[in-house]
């Protein structure tokens, strides 16, 4: 499973990066941002297998745009690996202070107490003339290794790096998954008493998700900000929180292919539906959520894996 | 000495409001175990109401009393609908799953009907002022307060009260005492808990919409009112202890007096004090600071 599915996936993301500069530029623009929104839903689901909901995980997805957009105000800083590095190791660090209050907490205290964070967030940036209040400020055109490129160049640039460092998230959470730390996510989640009496510590291994689906927001949130070239505190409000944990609930935590796929479908369906039912947006999104809910309690990716095992179960 | 009285007074404005967001919410977790994120939206429903109340009897010309008492009995009846329609429709349905996943429920819940607001009363924003200028102003030493305002901070202190009364001296405060305490062994005596499940939802959606009415007159009624008030009445019972009336009460006041000193002092940080103080809170008293001891279950 796991090889086929590597390789299954490397074709996925050779495809697109070399279709990239057929395609329109309003339509990679848009996979730009749908594939930097699901890096987060990645990290979403690294909480979500072990029973955790973050509802404020738009604190660290700000924190990654925020820096990159503060690196180009304040510094002569362009090149874009460095800016996106320390957006994610920013994000990181607040997700390693916070975590020592933030994992002793499950279930709906924790959604809430993360919640709680990111307002805090929002609100110093609404009230910080330095940090562009409420209209957020410009990000500054960045750099790849001293190639600087401008207007489509540009977009395609972004979007093949993007390709590339959702690859790597890809593969490198995948085998997280696998790993004793990953596997021991669903033990967490059914009766975390157990694991402790495995000798290992619940909630050290919260805190190391927790971490490590920061810094996936942090990269995701500086991707974005590149995309968009303009930060704003709507970044950090819960309703954006709230959009990701949507994408998670409808993709499902079944796997990493799910957050890209759910992630891609999403804007896709957005952009769509904004343009055709500008008024009820809304409306499609909530009662998609519940039917999910209702009858898909899984994700979207579930009907995948169902659908095999009945055609494995129909073999002889 | 000033400045002390006017942020007490500003204070308990504040936390009447508070309070008269956050006991519905609080009330609806203690004993059914949801984190109602529809309360947002009840806030809201009752705040367009209240609108729509103040338009209909500025037109027909009616007394002041009148069209404050048009303006509660439209908001609660939209309460008691939305309430039904939607522990009956809705959360009947996903009873036993996760606390999370309710949550998620309530919050797709909240995501229709933010637009059936806007598909109702349209995206231009409203006032409803004429109740808080009828009501006049009092001056008190060199401060002048709102005759309305003393009217809030009454509703919630006669709100609290009953509360306490309903909850310690009427029958069906009894029951609930006994449904909050254990579900399963209350089901086992005999008590029949969809029933106190229903009435209570009710309730906790008639607080929710009555909250939005009379805060109605204080603010601008526009798109998104609904999503504020549901982190910070979340803020208030997180602080207070989730489930407990007497918490919520002493979040409010907690909350309210520290943003009155922070708008007075510092106002720069005064959008974020409140989750500030939570944190601050939760650091000590990680549920709150009223709450029973739970066992750990195995």
């Amino acid at each position: 499973m796991g090889s086929r599915a590597n390789l299954f996936g490397a074709l996925a993301f050779l495809a697109l990066a070399v279709a990239a500069p057929a395609l329109p530029p309003w339509l990679v623009s848009l996979a730009t941002i749908a594939f930097a929104n699901a890096l987060v839903v990645l990290g979403l689901i690294i909480l979500w297998r072990a029973g955790l909901v973050p509802f404020g995980q738009a604190l660290f997805y700000a924190i990654g745009a925020y820096a990159v957009a503060l690196l180009g105000r304040y510094t002569g800083l362009r090149d874009v690996f460095v800016m996106i590095a320390v957006g994610a190791i920013t994000a990181g660090a607040v997700a390693f202070l916070i975590g020592f209050l933030l994992a002793r907490y499950r279930e709906i205290f924790f959604a809430m107490l993360s919640l709680a964070m990111s307002m805090i967030l929002y609100g110093v940036l609404v009230k910080t003339e330095t940090l562009g209040s409420t209209d957020g400020f410009h990000v500054e055109t960045p750099t790849f290794l001293s190639y600087a490129p401008h207007g489509t160049a540009l977009g395609l640039a972004l979007f093949w790096l993007v390709l590339g460092i959702c690859a790597l998230a890809a593969l490198t959470i995948s085998a997280y998954f696998r790993s004793v730390a990953g596997v021991l996510a669903v033990p967490v989640r059914d009766n975390e008493i157990r694991v402790e009496f495995l000798g290992i510590s619940a909630t050290r291994l919260i805190h190391l998700k927790l971490v490590l689906s920061a810094v996936l927001a942090g990269i995701g949130g500086a991707l974005a900000g590149f995309a968009v070239a303009h930060v704003d505190p709507q970044m950090a409000y819960w309703t954006t929180s709230g959009g990701f944990v949507f994408v998670t609930i409808l993709a499902g935590a079944g796997s990493v292919a799910a957050a890209f796929v759910g992630s891609l479908v999403f804007e896709i369906v957005r952009s769509i539906a904004v343009d055709i039912l500008p008024g009820t947006w809304q409306i499609i999104l909530g009662a998609a959520l519940l039917l999910t809910i209702l009858f898909l309690p899984e994700g979207l990716g579930s009907v995948f894996a169902r659908l095999r095992t009945r055609a494995e179960a129909g073999k002889p | 000495m000033l400045t002390a009285f006017a942020i007490l007074t500003d204070g308990l404005v504040y936390a009447a409001y508070l309070f008269l967001v956050a006991v519905g919410l609080t009330l609806i977790f203690g004993v059914m175990k949801i984190l109602n994120v529809t309360h947002g939206s009840f806030y809201a429903f009752g705040a367009y109401g209240a609108a729509t109340a103040v338009g209909i009897y500025a037109q027909l010309g009616l007394p002041d009393a009148a069209g404050f008492l048009l303006m509660i009995v439209l908001a609660t009846a939209i309460g008691l609908v939305l309430g039904l329609v939607l522990e009956r429709g809705v959360l009947r349905l996903v009873y036993g799953k996760d606390e999370v996943v309710i949550v998620l429920v309530t919050y797709a819940v909240f995501l229709i009907l933010e637009d059936v607001i806007t598909l109702i009363w349209g995206p231009r924003s409203y006032g409803a002022y004429q109740p808080m200028i009828a009501a006049g102003n009092i001056d008190v030493g060199d401060l002048t307060l709102s005759n309305y305002d003393i009217g809030l901070v009454s509703i919630a202190a006669v709100l609290a009260a009953f509360g306490y009364w309903a909850l310690k001296y009427t029958r069906y405060g009894r029951l609930l005492t006994v449904v909050i305490f254990d579900r399963e062994t209350a089901a086992a005596f005999g008590i029949n808990v969809t029933v106190v499940y229903t009435v209570t939802f009710i309730i906790g959606a008639m607080l929710g919409t009555l909250g939005g009415a009379v805060m109605a007159p204080k603010i601008s009624i526009s798109l998104g009112i609904g999503v504020e008030v549901i982190v910070l009445a979340f803020a208030v019972v997180a602080i207070g202890g989730m489930g407990s009336i007497g918490g919520a009460l002493i979040g409010a006041l907690i909350v309210g007096l520290c943003r009155a000193g922070a708008v007075h002092f510092v106002p720069q940080i005064e959008l974020f004090v409140i989750y500030a103080v939570m944190a601050l809170v939760l650091a000590f008293r990680p549920y709150g600071l009223i709450t029973q001891t739970q066992p750990r279950k195995i």
